[in-house]
This record gives structure tokens, sequence and C-alpha cells, in this order.
């Protein structure tokens, strides 16, 4: 399965970036071969509107299933009338991430979370 | 003529010169800070008529879209996403600019409009009033304010009260300046937003000076700054809490005897400056 997370930079070093919409860059996995690349996120610094953009990004990308820590109501309403399901991961390693969700043990996200909520803090968390 | 009425920082006192000089130069005002608009509180106008403002937004016709995304990759504001199932509009993000009708080769895209402000148009002891108000949730003043602006009653002279900073709410309102004071405060931050406001000023070549308000031991910072770049002070309206308390009632405060003076010299001032008659 192909699948998009948030992450904080564009090496196989990084973690998950709580932020959805204004988050660094997303990393593209492959859960049954591991293989990974990086998209860097083009909405991170939109004036508004990231969350949507981010959520477009990733479904021209064709991305199943996405990671991230939060989701605002925009980006939800976009993920979910495309039927792509979100699930809320902790700010870990991307291929811990990857391997939870293979394994069925992460939580769907079922409703948005507060608009903004990634605004506003400093890139280099 | 028009003179916009600026500051940079907010909070300095935009209205309250504003409101005051209208009522002493028996001219228009127009409050184009749309985001809160308060000038009304303190001239009162009556018999205010209201008249909506709309914005267009798109309406996809579901027969003939091909869902191609061609209108969400044109959205430069982010007010559409392609889920390949369907169009989403997201309207409070749509400025109505139709960049998605024109790259839709189906012609699957028309419009509709949606009420996002009000004008309200009234008159207050001979002074005639206008103002726009955004809604509330809305995001986007400019339309708001171009309407207020281009449906303004023919007038020899009008004072337009404009937004603080120099974002897109100001520069819409300079489009129709002839000539600007700048409201300042003897303070860093005042000083400091000033000069973006004396930049935008400047590179759109309007003529104007600037009023110090709150004024007393620290307007040196101002002094200086306005000497080393050759701009006029048209006049300073000195710290004072009687004129807070009387602001606070909504009352205006160049009326108080010991405002008038400063009001009287920052009208002179900027009538000579300006070749205003």
């Amino acid at each position: 399965m192909k699948i998009g997370i948030s992450s904080t930079n564009s090496n196989a070093t990084a973690v998950v970036d709580p932020r959805f919409g204004r988050c660094e860059a997303f990393a593209i996995i492959d859960t049954e071969t591991n293989a990974i690349r990086f998209l860097d996120n083009a909405a991170k610094t939109a004036s508004g509107g990231a969350g949507i953009a981010a959520a477009q990004q990733l479904l021209d990308e064709g991305v199943e299933a996405v990671c991230t820590g939060n989701l605002g109501p925009n980006a939800y309403r976009v993920l979910s009338e495309a039927g792509i399901k979100a699930y809320r991961v902790s700010e870990m390693p991307l291929m811990d991430a990857a391997k939870l969700l293979k394994d069925g043990k992460l939580d769907e996200i079922s409703q948005a979370g507060q608009a903004h909520a990634g605004m506003n803090r400093g890139s280099n968390r | 003529m028009n003179v916009c009425i600026l500051s940079g920082k907010g909070g300095t006192g935009k209205t309250t010169v504003s409101v005051n000089l209208a009522a002493l130069l028996k001219t228009d005002y127009i409050d184009c800070d749309v985001e809160e608009p308060n000038g009304f509180l303190f001239l009162k106008p009556e018999k205010v008529e209201k008249e909506d403002v709309p914005v267009d937004f798109p309406v996809f016709d579901k027969g003939k879209c091909i869902l191609c995304g061609n209108c969400a990759n044109a959205c430069e504001f982010h007010a559409l996403a392609n889920t390949k199932k369907s169009i989403l509009l997201f309207p409070e993000l749509c400025h109505g600019c139709h960049a998605c009708g024109l790259v839709c080769a189906p012609k699957a895209i028309s419009y509709r409009q949606r009420v996002v402000g009000v004008i309200e148009r009234g008159e207050a002891k001979g002074i005639r009033c206008a103002r726009g108000v955004l809604n509330v949730g809305e995001h986007m003043a400019v339309p708001v304010i171009r309407r207020l602006l281009d449906t303004l009653t023919p007038a020899k002279h009008r004072i337009l009260d404009c937004s603080p900073g120099t974002s897109c709410n100001v520069t819409t309102t300079l489009k129709h300046a002839d000539a600007a004071v700048v409201i300042t405060e003897p303070t860093v931050f005042g000083l400091h937003d000033m000069g973006l406001a004396v930049e935008l000023l400047q590179k759109r070549k309007i003529p104007f000076g600037v009023v110090i308000n709150k004024s007393g031991e620290t307007d040196r910072l101002i002094e200086e700054f306005c000497e080393a770049n050759s701009i006029p002070l048209f006049g300073r309206i000195p710290f004072s809490r009687n004129a807070a308390q009387a602001y606070s009632r909504g009352e205006l405060i160049g009326e108080l005897p010991e405002m008038k003076d400063a009001f009287d010299r920052i009208a002179l001032n900027m009538k000579e400056a300006f070749a205003w008659n």
C-alpha cells in the first residue's frame, strides 16, 4: 500500500511532523517494499488553504492512506471525500509509523481537529 | 480631494483623527477599515441605508465536469480541491476571481453570488458618512472596500479612514487617494510601523504628512525621522486622559476646548500642503 506521512524533513532519519498542512515534507512509503521517497510540501508557506493544498498534493500522488498528527477541518474534508483514511501517529520515526499502520495498530482520525493548529510554529522543530 | 488616513501601527488614532477632521472640515467620511469599522460610533449618522456586497463563487455542472482538476490547479487561494470524485469548494477562501472558469475546457463552471459584507450610508449633522462592514467569519475585506469606494456619492472632499498596516486592505483604499496623513504615536513601535506606511506612500507617489497622537516627552523619536526624510509634521494631539474618556463615551475629542487648537492646526497644515480649497 502507498502511504503519505507528514515529515519533519526530507531525510530517512526524519520523524512524523504533527502538523499536516504546514509540515516540511511528505514521505511516500510503499508498505510492501519499504521503499521511501520525499515530496516537498508545496503548501507549507501558503497564505491560506495549506491543508487543502497539502491534501490535494497527496491525492495527486495517489496515496491510499495518510499518517499525521492532526488534520484541520478542510484537509479532513478533502481526504474523506476522496475516500482516503487518515491515521493519528505521534512524533516517531517514519518507518515505525509505516509498520504500525501495516500492522493495523493505528487509530483512524474520525473527526477534524482545530483549524490552524500547525501555524506559528518554528520550521526547525 | 480624497485624503487617506493611515498609520502602519494599529491603535494610533486613525479613526479619532478621521472623524474629527471630517467634522471640522465638513467633508464626507468614509470608513474603509471594514474589518473593524468604528467611525460611526463617533459621528452617529442617521437614516442609515444598507446594501449587500456580493462575491462570485463557482458552481459545477456535474454532467459536464470531467474531473481534470485544472480549476483546482489554477486556484491561487486553494479554494478548490479535486477528490477525483467531485470538485470541492471552500467558499470562504474563494476570491471570486474566475480563474477556474477560464481554465475549464468543458465549460462546466458557472457562477453564483454570496454576500460577504454590507455597505452602509447615512448622514450626521451635514456630514455624509459611508462604511463597509465585513461579515463575521469572512476572510476577504477587499471586495467590500472595493464596492464601498466604487459607489461613492460625488463629493468635493472626503476623508478615507484606512485599515492599519500596509496590506491589500490599505493598498486598495490608496488607489483612491489624492493625499494622505500618517497618524503615529511617539513610541518605537509607532515609528517602526509608520516607516512601512511611509515607504508605501512614497512608492505610490502620494503626497503626505504626519500627525503625532498621544504626543509627549518622546516626540523626538518621530520628529527626527520626519526631519531626516523631509516629511512635513502637520501637528500633534497631546496625550490627555480627559480626551481618552471623551473618546470612550463616543464623543468627538476635537470639540474639547484643550484639543481645538491641535485639530485646527492639523487641518490648516493639511490644507496648505495639499492645496485643498
